[in-house]
């Protein structure tokens, strides 16, 4: 990557940092759904965004389809397969963002992908559309933070958070020079696996999410093989945010031919899961 | 000619790298260092060359195609016969290597992805071999075109995985199988099957498969008393090409080509060629050349040839590209196939219709070249798997 200069961009606080702190102050946990734009067509997506948020969502990951979706289980795959037949690009996806934004000010918008369809139209470029049409953050999936050095500056000059991927594989020296990297959250992958995974195992993730904290004050989302209320409170009960992805493409999957019955039933999925999270604040758990 | 490359992180110039998911940042850093603690370790390079000697048949003879010459009228042609090791093509060099450091690093199962289906028989053979239990993943269309190899691994008792997403060709059956190492990576070994993939896969196979070229420039300097004028390889994900390459790339008088899959024209959809007519991005883990479209998308593409029906390729032959020292060309499934026949009828050897590719190139070279000149093709494997598909082709029912 060549030097890219990085200018200094006076930005307001980002409303990632502000969404988790109001979360802390009044010790409740975030919920961060995900789903891919564009499925199951795109002219239903800002629609499904606001569902996820009249149904509880307190950062909504949007997913960016990729032909090769490499650490994606099959339910994600096909997500990404209904979007691309729609032809869903990243401009399409940034016009969504900005149309959300016409009626929500408030919710953080994470677009999650892969880094080619960012290279193709050129890291500087992407970052400064994202940051005018209202993205907050950004996590690149195949971006490990030995090559960040040619994003997260770019990124980081117009105010977009970049979040990266922990993994239990994660050694300590790793989680170090990750955090240092990090902003907005740390996305923690609850198992060695792709996502929609089977079963994740919480104890573990709670001895490792311990060893994390020791590096960073950021909020830890724990994601992968969270499925329903049960597993978003176990997982609610150790970390500060769960990510809910296949869970809820499955149903843009079951209901891709009814496609109007979506957003009720995203809305209603989000709301059970934030019930769930929501009675660990009425009983909070002895950390 | 000073050639340093990958540097520390696996870069090639601003090719290679390291893009994959967190999970596997761990055991990539495991892997290079076993590596590197082995790659210079006597004990275990006289194990890989006993390997390459006893089990696999080398060294793979230099072969004086004397009709061939006279045909093409013009440079001398030499055939690297790889065709002639064991499985039958150079594949099998870089599945030793790699079942070793699978062996060194007490994995238990491995797991490869395969195109037309040489690498998969190589991995299915040196599991067989060591003991291991061995998970192949093939696109299905590959498996509908490649029966026999297909055939063959289970025979080996390899477990072969059809993919059924995306095109259901070589790159699904890579991200196939780099979702089953990020889930099964305290077990598994994946041995990749060509210099792609993110480091230090493109530094080990290259490593592994240099001693074509090494033997080459034993053979020739034995043979003729003079390194080669000319050097020509197929390039799908590019490792034969890069075996052969890299132990001339500081002899800067010999001439390289690679020769990549133009399926039914370069400006057409329909290829495989993203050093010809693509652009760079990040496919697999490795910035290299790639064929996308506006939105980063991979495309599908196109060749007769499953193995080399690739949109990207080795970060080293981008480097090599942008650099000028390998000159890349295409050549066109008609092409191919002619040359199939040509070498088959004219000196007696079925060659695999990857290698067809280089041939196709090499018999374009040899009159430019002119006489005197002496020009070395890697026949980089045997085209026993694709009489079916010429078979099809040529409406011919076997």
């Amino acid at each position: 990557m060549p030097a890219i200069p990085v200018r200094t961009v006076k930005v307001s606080m980002s409303r990632l940092k502000i969404r988790f702190d109001a979360l802390k102050a009044q010790g409740r946990k975030a919920l961060v759904p995900y789903i891919t734009a564009g499925d199951p067509n795109p002219d239903i997506t800002v629609e499904l965004m606001h569902a996820l948020v009249r149904g509880g969502a307190d950062v909504i990951e949007l997913g960016v389809p990729f032909s090769d979706p490499m650490a994606d289980g099959p339910t994600i795959q096909l997500a990404c397969e209904r979007a691309l037949r729609h032809g869903t690009g990243l401009w399409q996806i940034l016009d969504m963002v900005a149309e959300f934004r016409m009626r929500d000010a408030d919710t953080p918008v994470v677009l999650m992908g892969y880094l080619n369809p960012v290279e193709a139209r050129g890291v500087q470029a992407f970052a400064e559309r994202a940051r005018q049409v209202g993205v907050d953050g950004v996590l690149l999936v195949d971006l490990a933070v030995e090559e960040a050095q040619g994003y997260v500056p770019v990124l980081r000059a117009q105010g977009l958070d970049c979040i990266f991927l922990l993994a239990p594989t994660s050694p300590d020296s790793r989680i170090a020079a990750i955090a240092a990297q990090a902003s907005g959250y740390l996305y923690y992958v609850s198992l060695k696996g792709v996502t929609g995974a089977a079963t994740l195992d919480v104890a573990s993730v709670a001895t490792q999410l311990a060893m994390i904290r020791r590096h960073t004050a950021l909020p830890l989302a724990v994601g992968f093989g969270i499925r329903d209320p049960a597993s978003a409170k176990a997982v609610g009960a150790i970390a500060d945010g769960v990510v809910v992805g296949s869970a809820l493409v499955a149903e843009a999957e079951r209901l891709q031919d009814r496609p109007a019955e979506l957003p009720a039933v995203l809305q209603e999925r989000l709301a059970a899961l934030r019930e769930a999270l929501d009675s660990l604040t009425a009983q909070p758990a002895n950390l | 000619m000073s050639y340093d490359y990958p540097d520390r992180k696996g870069h090639f110039g601003p090719y290679g790298g390291q893009f994959v998911a967190e999970t596997l940042m761990e055991p990539l850093r495991e892997l290079l260092d076993a590596y590197v603690r082995l790659k210079d370790d006597p004990a275990f390079l006289r194990e890989f060359d006993n390997d390459l000697r006893d089990y696999v048949g080398r060294p793979s003879p230099l072969y004086h195609a004397e009709r061939l010459t006279r045909k093409w009228g013009g440079a001398e042609v030499w055939l690297k016969r790889e065709d002639l090791n064991h499985t039958g093509a150079h594949k099998v060099n870089n599945t030793v290597g790699q079942a070793l450091l699978a062996k060194h690093l007490g994995k238990t199962r491995i797991i490869a992805e395969t195109g037309a289906g040489q690498h998969g028989v190589a991995s299915a053979t040196i599991a067989a071999r060591l003991g291991l239990k061995c998970v192949v993943y093939m696109g299905a269309e590959d498996v509908q075109r490649q029966s026999p190899n297909v055939y063959r691994m289970k025979l080996l008792g390899a477990e072969v995985r059809p993919v059924h997403s995306g095109t259901r060709t070589l790159k699904d059956a890579m991200n196939e199988a780099l979702r089953d190492w990020v889930t099964n990576v305290d077990d598994t070994f994946y041995v990749i099957g060509t210099v792609a993939g993110p480091h230090p896969y493109p530094l080990l196979v290259r490593d592994f498969q240099s001693v074509i070229g090494r033997e080459v420039i034993a053979q020739s300097t034995e043979r003729f008393g003079a390194l080669p004028d000319a050097l020509v390889a197929c390039v799908g994900g590019g490792s034969n090409a890069i075996g052969l390459f890299h132990p001339f790339i500081g002899h800067a008088g010999v001439a390289m080509y690679g020769v990549e899959a133009a399926g039914r024209g370069i400006d057409t959809p329909d290829h495989a060629a993203p050093l010809s007519a693509g652009k760079p991005g990040i496919l697999h883990g490795n910035r290299t050349y790639i064929m996308a479209d506006d939105n980063g998308q991979i495309l599908g593409t196109h060749s007769i040839s499953a193995g080399l029906d690739y949109p990207g390729v080795g970060p080293e032959h981008s480097w090599l590209k942008d650099s000028g020292r390998v000159t890349y060309v295409a050549a066109t499934d008609d092409e191919a196939l002619a040359s199939f026949h040509e070498l088959t009828r004219l000196e007696g050897i079925i060659p695999a219709l990857e290698s067809s590719h280089a041939l196709a190139y090499a018999r374009k070279l040899a009159p430019q070249l002119g006489a005197g000149k002496r020009l070395v093709v890697n026949l980089s494997g045997r085209g026993d798997k694709d009489i079916f598909t010429i078979a099809r082709l040529e409406g011919i029912t076997l």
